[in-house]
């Protein structure tokens, strides 16, 4: 923190005066913490039946609660790599059909783009399940699922697709142009190669959001984690342990994968220029569309 | 298309308790996520700790699972109160995250050269925050700030999936679980009532940034 815009390099006074405070806030944060934790003591949260069939593998519960949670997981990590895959693949077919898009029905696509953009992901999961059904679509709640979150964020996908062959120069395609090659050629050998180089980044973050879209399936009762973890409360009758190893299981994971993207991003803009990931939300370069890289739930 | 007409009034007070809901959880995240964003920037390291860990933790963890930890655990601790306002919290503790990371990434824009010159010309700390590095970052804040809260607004369905009740999400739930309604003319009021939301506050937000940008 020597290079704030903020404030200057300490001097001695203030030295002590932020010595002063840091006591003041750390004392404070620790009061609230001891406070919280006589709450929960008084509640009687830290008695051991709670947290032993979790955490002590002789426990007679354990290995079922471990089995129940790991399949859970698999099922999250089944629902998310599928999603990812699919809306990948349909996220690229929509962003090069906008891009090839005549300009008589470019305005159809991008309005399908907007229209899916504003609708909250949790109702696409909603009504996958509602309507497909419907039409006579019979499917496992795990298609619902996926399909619900590649609607979403397919359209996600296809913006930052389209930023980042926006985001490189325009001498790549007048390069390839010139070379003669056709319009599908220049994409396709040329422009997108580079262009998913330097989106890796955004697309590794919008993997966070899809990992976490994947808990909205405990509302059309796929067994994923979130869902797995209400069940095995109705038995253990301890919601606090259970969705707090269930968080800690989801910010490890998201947290390796922001690190991920992060440490991607280092690497690319050594060499070439990336599309920026600021933070850790996906922001694309100014002037561009800015995408929701905060999604769903 | 007949039920969203039959069902109008139904669809206007899922509407407006979806407003209620956004319009509370805008206000919540930015005061809290502003507050957080001051601890990130600060020179005491014990503030920075905790604001990097509220924003670690609630960003990488699901709606959902803050949504439960509220319901479960505030009463616990011994905060009470009605469901309507659990669901508000977990959405402003998880919206809270990402405005801090918004407002944080405007003021890391500011180039450090203007607080030195602003600093070497006499301005005080108060003077140089409001009037050199506040401005500029603000304006840098708009687009990014603008499509978390845009965010907020979709999640706010996930609140009333979760329980809240009587949002549009909820009104979808009714017809179709409830009445038995066939599910798509449901979608399609719930859809618009969700897009006549967040497509006003699209076009609002591009108004503002064109309004706001700078080139630099």
């Amino acid at each position: 923190m020597t290079t704030s815009v903020l404030y200057d390099a300490p001097g001695p006074r203030s030295k002590r005066r932020v010595l002063i405070s840091s006591l003041f806030a750390g004392v404070l944060f620790l009061a609230v913490l001891v406070l919280v934790g006589l709450r929960l003591e008084k509640q009687d949260q830290f008695a051991g039946d709670k947290w032993a069939p979790l955490f002590d593998p002789g426990h007679r519960r354990f290995q079922q609660v471990w089995t129940l949670l790991g399949d859970a997981l698999v099922n999250t990590l089944t629902a998310a790599a599928l999603a990812v895959v699919f809306s990948l693949i349909i996220g690229t077919l929509l962003a090069v059909a906008r891009i090839a898009a005549g300009k008589s029905y470019r305005w159809l696509l991008v309005g399908f783009i907007e229209l899916f953009r504003g609708i909250p992901v949790v109702i696409m999961i909603f009504f996958a399940a509602r309507v497909l059904p419907e039409l006579g679509v019979d499917l496992p709640t795990l298609w619902f699922l996926v399909i619900g979150l590649t609607a979403y964020n397919s359209v996600v996908i296809a913006e930052i697709v389209r930023a980042g062959v926006n985001s490189l120069p325009k001498g790549q395609r007048e390069a390839a142009e010139s070379l003669g090659m056709r319009r599908s050629q220049v994409l396709s050998l040329v422009l997108l190669p580079q262009a998913f180089r330097a989106m890796l980044p955004a697309l590794i973050s919008q993997l966070v959001v899809v990992l976490k879209d994947t808990s909205l399936g405990f509302i059309i009762s796929y067994d994923e984690t979130v869902r797995t973890a209400g069940i095995i409360i109705q038995n253990l009758k301890n919601p606090i342990q259970v969705y707090l190893l269930v968080a800690v299981i989801f910010i490890l994971v998201n947290y390796a994968l922001s690190r991920l993207a992060i440490y991607v991003e280092r690497r690319l803009s050594q060499g070439k220029k990336a599309v920026v990931v600021d933070g850790e939300t996906a922001t694309l370069p100014a002037n561009d569309v800015t995408t929701p890289g905060t999604g769903g739930g | 298309m007949d039920v969203i007409f039959d069902n109008f009034s139904l669809y206007r007070d899922g509407f407006l308790q979806t407003l209620r809901i956004c319009a509370l959880a805008v206000i919540g995240s930015l005061i809290l996520g502003t507050v957080i964003a001051g601890f990130r920037v600060s020179p005491v390291p014990p503030l920075r700790w905790v604001g990097t860990s509220w924003v670690n933790v609630f960003r990488n963890c699901p709606l959902t699972v803050v949504l439960f930890f509220c319901a479960f655990g505030l009463p616990e601790i011994g905060v009470n109160g009605a469901y309507f306002w659990f669901g508000i919290t977990g959405l402003v503790l998880y919206t809270s995250a990402f405005v801090c990371e918004a407002i944080r990434s405007g003021i890391n824009s500011v180039p450090p050269g203007q607080a030195e010159a602003a600093r070497a010309v006499g301005l005080t700390f108060g003077q140089s925050l409001s009037t050199v590095v506040l401005p500029q970052a603000l304006r840098t804040v708009v687009p990014p700030l603008g499509s978390v809260l845009i965010a907020m607004i979709k999640n706010s369905a996930i609140v009333g999936a979760f329980g809240v009740g009587g949002d549009l999400f909820a009104v979808g739930d009714t017809l179709t679980s409830a009445r038995g309604e066939a599910a798509l003319p449901v979608l399609i009021g719930v859809v618009l009532g969700y897009l006549l939301i967040t497509i006003p506050a699209g076009v609002l937000l591009g108004w503002l940034e064109r309004k706001v940008a700078i080139a630099r």
